[in-house]
């Protein structure tokens, strides 16, 4: 039977939640196809979580291990699924996250063939995988068909719902002779601890000039807290641009694409290129002075005024419901 | 220092974007065109590397239309030395059959000590090229990189992760592609535009194949369901809690 690859992430042994999302994605086109879901796993040894990856429909998680594989390895980690991959497999999913965008086309370069980056819905139609991909920052979506063997293609992030299967596949651990290869990533220096990304984050709380000035960003904090560590606080460009907020915070086209649950836009006009960002968020909430603001014609839910007094009041709000 | 530079001709952001009669591309009628935001990057690291350096040359290269040739000149522009347009009808929609045309130009017209591309390209976000040309030129690369340092033939080099910094080190010749905070991408002035007039371009037809990514349409997103105003200042704030709540089911 043939395969499809679903490769996973873990990062410092754990295993990380857009894995699911990955094996889900990858369940989907095997079952179009008639294969079967080899989730894999790369590190040092075995990755906590890895076992309920069977429960979203991998047949199997294996887990290929090398001593060099205790960080992200860039060429390491594209030998080894490229490796996995040239052994029957008929498409190679990944996510399209940090790790996924640097090692996906990577693979894809390895085994000879194209990456469909960042889709946002893949369907079988006839034998032949069919995928979305937004272009143009969102303004349209491609719709092409992959006929490479294997496919390899990216999921965006936040888009694939993990579905829970009642079958639990086989765990099995491979360990694999492999070097790091001659890109090595040798720090990694953590942001703030507990601290949420917003490209993650299943709530997005981001703020705009409309905040006056950067120690004003507190009442975004406040509210994100309010949501008990769900939330993270976005920025749009102009704020990027002016240094109030990191860059690692931005929302937009040369920020971050969130698709969270729920995203608040606070003191943001709405630029096109701060919609392509974030416009795939399934709940859009926008709090602006002006009625006439573009970002109100996105969002589901807007509210006019002062966002220094309707901000603290939707803080108290959340707080006295959860 | 010999540096590469793979730029690309892109739709400005701010295009309102309207499908061809083809149904599968750009209608491109009134669309202004620019140097791809994140090529701008990696053209002033390319110059800044040369300027520090204090000799070699900095090629910038493009696949594309004939028009790609303005895109090649802007960057010639900002002070590079030369430029190549590897011509063709259409950029594929397949990033490794541009890859593999890149490669080989790069590999024929070589060994350069670094290759500089965009970290992804804000028409198709297929992000791929880079990394793919570093495959088929079997050297290591660094994607997204926000900041960087050089020295000797020692490259150290930070790029972002979900809710951190990784530090990721290698050595010359490598290829890296940029994001935004590496640099500060310089406006051409008017005498490098003057300038740029006279600078070799080499246009080079190239034939690109068939490739493995078939483009079956392009459409419009589905349109977001119309919102409402709920109401206007913190009067509002109980009513939105409840819709949020009742109606979104997002609390």
């Amino acid at each position: 039977m043939s395969t499809v690859l679903a490769v996973c992430e873990q990062r410092d042994g754990a295993l990380r939640k857009v894995s699911a999302e990955v094996v889900t994605g990858a369940r989907r086109i095997a079952d179009g196809l008639g294969a079967e879901v080899e989730a894999i796993v790369l590190g040092a040894g075995p990755a906590s979580g890895a076992e309920s990856l069977g429960g979203f429909g991998a047949d199997r998680v294996v887990t290929l291990t090398a001593d060099a594989f205790a960080t992200y390895a860039p060429e390491g980690f594209a030998a080894a699924v490229a490796e996995r991959a040239r052994g029957g497999a008929v498409a190679v999913v990944c996510a399209a996250s940090a790790q996924g965008k640097d090692l996906a086309p990577r693979v894809a370069a390895k085994l000879g063939t194209a990456l469909a980056a960042e889709v946002t819905d893949v369907s079988v139609d006839g034998g032949a995988l069919i995928a979305i991909r937004p272009v143009y920052a969102g303004k349209a979506l491609l719709r092409v068909k992959l006929t490479g063997t294997p496919a390899v293609l990216s999921l965006r992030p936040n888009v694939f719902t993990p579905v829970q299967r009642p079958k639990a596949g086989a765990a099995q651990t491979v360990a694999v002779a492999a070097s790091a290869g001659r890109v090595r990533v040798t720090a990694t220096k953590a942001a703030e601890a507990g601290a949420l990304d917003v490209a993650e984050a299943p709530i997005v709380i981001s703020g705009g000039r409309g905040l006056k000035e950067p120690a004003n960003f507190k009442i975004l904090e406040e509210l994100a807290h309010a949501f008990g560590g769900r939330a993270a606080v976005g920025a749009s460009r102009a704020v990027v641009d002016a240094g109030w907020r990191p860059h690692a915070d931005q929302v937009g086209q040369t920020g971050k694409t969130v698709s969270p649950t729920l995203y608040v836009a606070v003191g943001i006009s709405g630029a096109i290129q701060h919609l392509a960002g974030m416009r795939t968020s399934k709940v859009i909430v926008a709090i602006n002075k002006d009625k006439d603001a573009p970002i109100f014609k996105v969002a589901d839910y807007g509210v006019v005024g002062d966002l220094f007094e309707i901000v603290p009041a939707l803080t108290a709000a959340v707080k006295s419901h959860a | 220092m010999r540096i590469a530079v793979c730029i690309k001709r892109v739709a400005d952001s701010e295009t309102r974007v309207k499908v061809a009669g083809d149904g599968r591309s750009l209608d491109d009628a009134g669309v202004k065109f620019i140097l791809n935001p994140y090529d701008e990057f990696a053209v002033e690291e390319a110059l800044q590397r040369k300027e520090k350096a204090g000799a070699g040359e900095v090629a910038v290269l493009a696949l594309g239309g004939p028009a790609a040739q303005e895109t090649i000149r802007t960057a010639l522009a900002m002070g590079a030395d030369r430029g190549i347009l590897l011509q063709t009808d259409a950029v594929p929609a397949d990033g490794f059959v541009t890859a593999q045309a890149i490669a080989q130009e790069l590999k024929a017209g070589g060994p350069w000590d670094l290759v500089l591309f965009g970290k992804l390209a804000i028409d198709d976000y297929n992000a791929q090229v880079g990394p793919m040309v570093a495959e088929l030129l079997d050297l290591p690369c660094v994607t997204a990189v926000s900041h960087l340092t050089i020295e000797g033939s020692a490259v150290t080099a930070e790029r972002e992760i979900e809710g951190a910094v990784e530090v990721v080190q290698c050595s010359l010749p490598a290829v890296l592609t940029t994001d935004k905070g590496v640099n500060e991408p310089r406006y051409p002035a008017l005498k490098g535009i003057m300038a740029a007039k006279k600078k070799p371009l080499e246009v080079k037809p190239v034939t690109l194949g068939g490739g493995s990514i078939e483009v079956l349409e392009m459409a419009p997103p589905p349109a977001r369901k119309d919102g409402k105003i709920v109401g206007e200042g913190a009067a509002a704030v109980p009513e939105l809690v409840r819709l949020l709540r009742e109606e979104a089911k997002v609390l």
